[in-house]
């Protein structure tokens, strides 16, 4: 299957504020976004992709540095999200570090001094919720003259935020494409996010997240934090196939520091790669949002009376046996909720090993599954 | 595998425009035939990935799960027909999906090959297992981990109180009324709420 070749990414830019659901406000911001395919006449064929937590605009091709899409194994010419068929739009959400407003861009409610137009935002940068990203992505879906998405699909966070599009705009989609995804954090996950974070704010170069005027970067709070994550991003048997005991050398160095095991490696690689190029207070904002997330709060924990709102919706809900971060039984809550309002769903458990990472690989079974149900999207367009 | 006679003569025991749950709904036919000769929407339960996707491709709501694990996920009485077609005989736990089937419909239908059928019944008195269409698994391979009759299921229902209000049995795409045990391949009930406890 051909890939989208070169694609290249656009900036929208929007002078009205933002209200956050903390009554907080975004201020003149702008939207990165990609767009691949065409809209039709009737612009009927459009599908919003949103990112999970270190993803991007960037959902597929080869952007000008040569990157490959973090969605391109599905979102392509004759790939299951099928481009030659529906316009698919990819936006970065705002708070995030890839080209949309973030911590790292001035905040324009900051005084200008002497040699510098004002402050960037860095820790002053409103919280922002999965409901305040939909609410954005509704504006630029909007400015592109969109009047109602054929679907809008996500993993993980990506997820959550294709299930608030159903319960903040629910006139603005017909299908939701659920993957990997749970109504709202366990308080295992919560943990690990918190752990995360406290990583990189006792980072000495943290600076209470003013290290941008420092010069500094919180590698080494990223870095844990990174780690931490990919560790439950994976299955442990997956991690035991991959890595198991294996040592970079053949004989034990007897050393706490040095790298013995290749797991260890894996680990460490991956968290340098990270702190490279992620935003510190991007990684705190982006794992706060994870935490709010919960549609069920404003109707006393009942996931059900939440999903009244999402009627005459339809749903695609997928989830990976292995995947102990947003678990099986999450996705079947959803269908519960779903089921209770005679809302049409389809469920796919996909037995595949790999456990959370499964919703960006390309198990042939999970990417059957896709394939089909955008074909029976794209024969209602 | 159910015929496509056996699935239109099954199709009439669900009432037009009925919200159906099928359990254990293969590759989505008998869903997809009742939203097109009889209004009805729903949707099927299905273990098996190559059947899941296959009625996603149909356009059939599918939710993939595994009837051994109860149906926690329906509220009482939530659709107005749950089927049960030629998935009994794979399951353990055969008495409590019936009463699962009957608390979350307001109508039942079940359907199983019927070991009494006369051609199995030769099989065994000639002293080996049947081999038929309706059960064609050698005795080590079967999935068929229940194997009954229709006069079996007539004394489970009863026990049950699933109050049968209709039953037949299938021969060659016909209904068999008449001695059902003995001349019927596949055994049909359809039990409702309030209807007769043989």
């Amino acid at each position: 299957m051909a890939s989208l070749g070169p694609v290249t990414a656009q900036d929208m830019h929007f002078s009205q504020p933002l209200p956050l659901k903390s009554g907080a406000s975004l201020q003149g911001y702008t939207l990165r976004y990609e767009t691949y395919g065409e809209l039709n006449a009737d612009k009927s064929n459009a599908v919003l992709v949103c990112h999970a937590l270190n993803a991007s605009h960037h959902v597929a091709g080869v952007d000008e540095h040569g990157k490959t899409g973090w969605w391109d194994n599905l979102v392509g010419p004759g790939k299951p999200l099928d481009t030659t068929r529906f316009f698919v739009i990819g936006v970065n959400n705002p708070g995030s570090c890839f080209g949309s407003t973030g911590p790292m861009h001035l905040n324009p409610r900051s005084e200008p001094t002497a040699d510098e137009a004002g402050r960037v935002y860095g820790a002053d940068f409103p919280v922002v919720t999965v409901e305040d990203w939909v609410d954005a992505q509704l504006r630029l879906v909007q400015r592109l003259g969109i009047t109602q998405l054929a679907a809008v699909l996500g993993g993980s966070l990506g997820g959550m935020q294709a299930l608030a599009w159903t319960l903040r705009h629910p006139q603005m989609l017909r299908h939701c494409v659920a993957v990997a995804t749970a109504p709202n954090l366990s308080a295992q996950n919560i943990a690990f996010n918190e752990v995360a974070r406290r990583a990189i704010v006792t980072d000495p170069d943290f600076h209470g997240g003013h290290f941008y005027e420092h010069r500094v970067v919180p590698k080494r709070g990223l870095r844990v934090a990174r780690m931490i994550g990919h560790i439950t991003y994976l299955a442990e048997d997956a991690m035991d196939s991959k890595f198991g005991r294996e040592m970079k050398a053949d004989v034990l160095s007897y050393s706490t520091q040095a790298i013995e095991f290749q797991i260890e490696s894996y680990l460490r690689h991956q968290g340098d790669k990270f702190s490279e190029y992620f935003d510190a207070n991007t990684y705190l904002l982006i794992t706060r949002a994870l935490d709010y997330f919960d549609p069920a709060r404003e109707h006393g924990g009942n996931l059900s009376r939440a999903f009244e709102a999402a009627c005459g919706k339809q749903f695609l809900l997928v989830s990976f046996t292995t995947d102990w971060r947003f678990a099986p039984a999450r996705s079947r809550e959803l269908v519960k909720a779903l089921l209770d309002n005679r809302i049409a769903v389809s469920y796919a458990e996909i037995d595949a090993p790999h456990g959370h990472d499964a919703f960006l690989l390309a198990d042939p079974r999970y990417h059957a599954v896709m394939r089909s149900y955008f074909e029976r999207i794209a024969s209602e367009s | 595998m159910s015929s496509s006679q056996d699935i239109e003569l099954m199709a009439k025991l669900v009432p037009m425009g009925s919200r159906v749950l099928d359990l254990g709904c293969g590759n989505g036919e008998m869903l997809a035939y009742l939203r097109d000769h009889r209004s009805c929407s729903g949707y099927g339960i299905e273990l098996a990935d190559a059947n899941v996707h296959a009625c996603v491709q149909r356009g059939i709501d599918v939710i993939q799960l595994n009837l051994e694990e109860g149906l926690a996920l329906f509220d009482d009485q939530s659709f107005d027909v749950v089927l049960q077609l030629d998935t009994l005989q794979n399951l353990r736990n055969t008495e409590n999906m019936l009463r699962e089937t009957a608390r979350v419909g307001r109508i039942g239908v079940v359907s199983f090959p019927n070991f009494a059928h006369w051609p199995n019944r030769l099989h065994v008195l000639r002293g080996r297992m049947p081999i038929t269409r309706a059960l064609p698994y050698q005795w080590y391979d079967t999935p068929n981990i229940r194997v009954g009759t229709y006069s079996d299921f007539e004394v489970l229902a009863g026990r049950l109180e699933l109050g049968v209000s209709d039953s037949f049995g299938l021969q060659a795409g016909r209904v068999v009324r008449h001695w059902p045990n003995l001349l019927a391949s596949m055994a049909v009930f359809k039990f409702e709420r309030g209807g007769v406890t043989p």
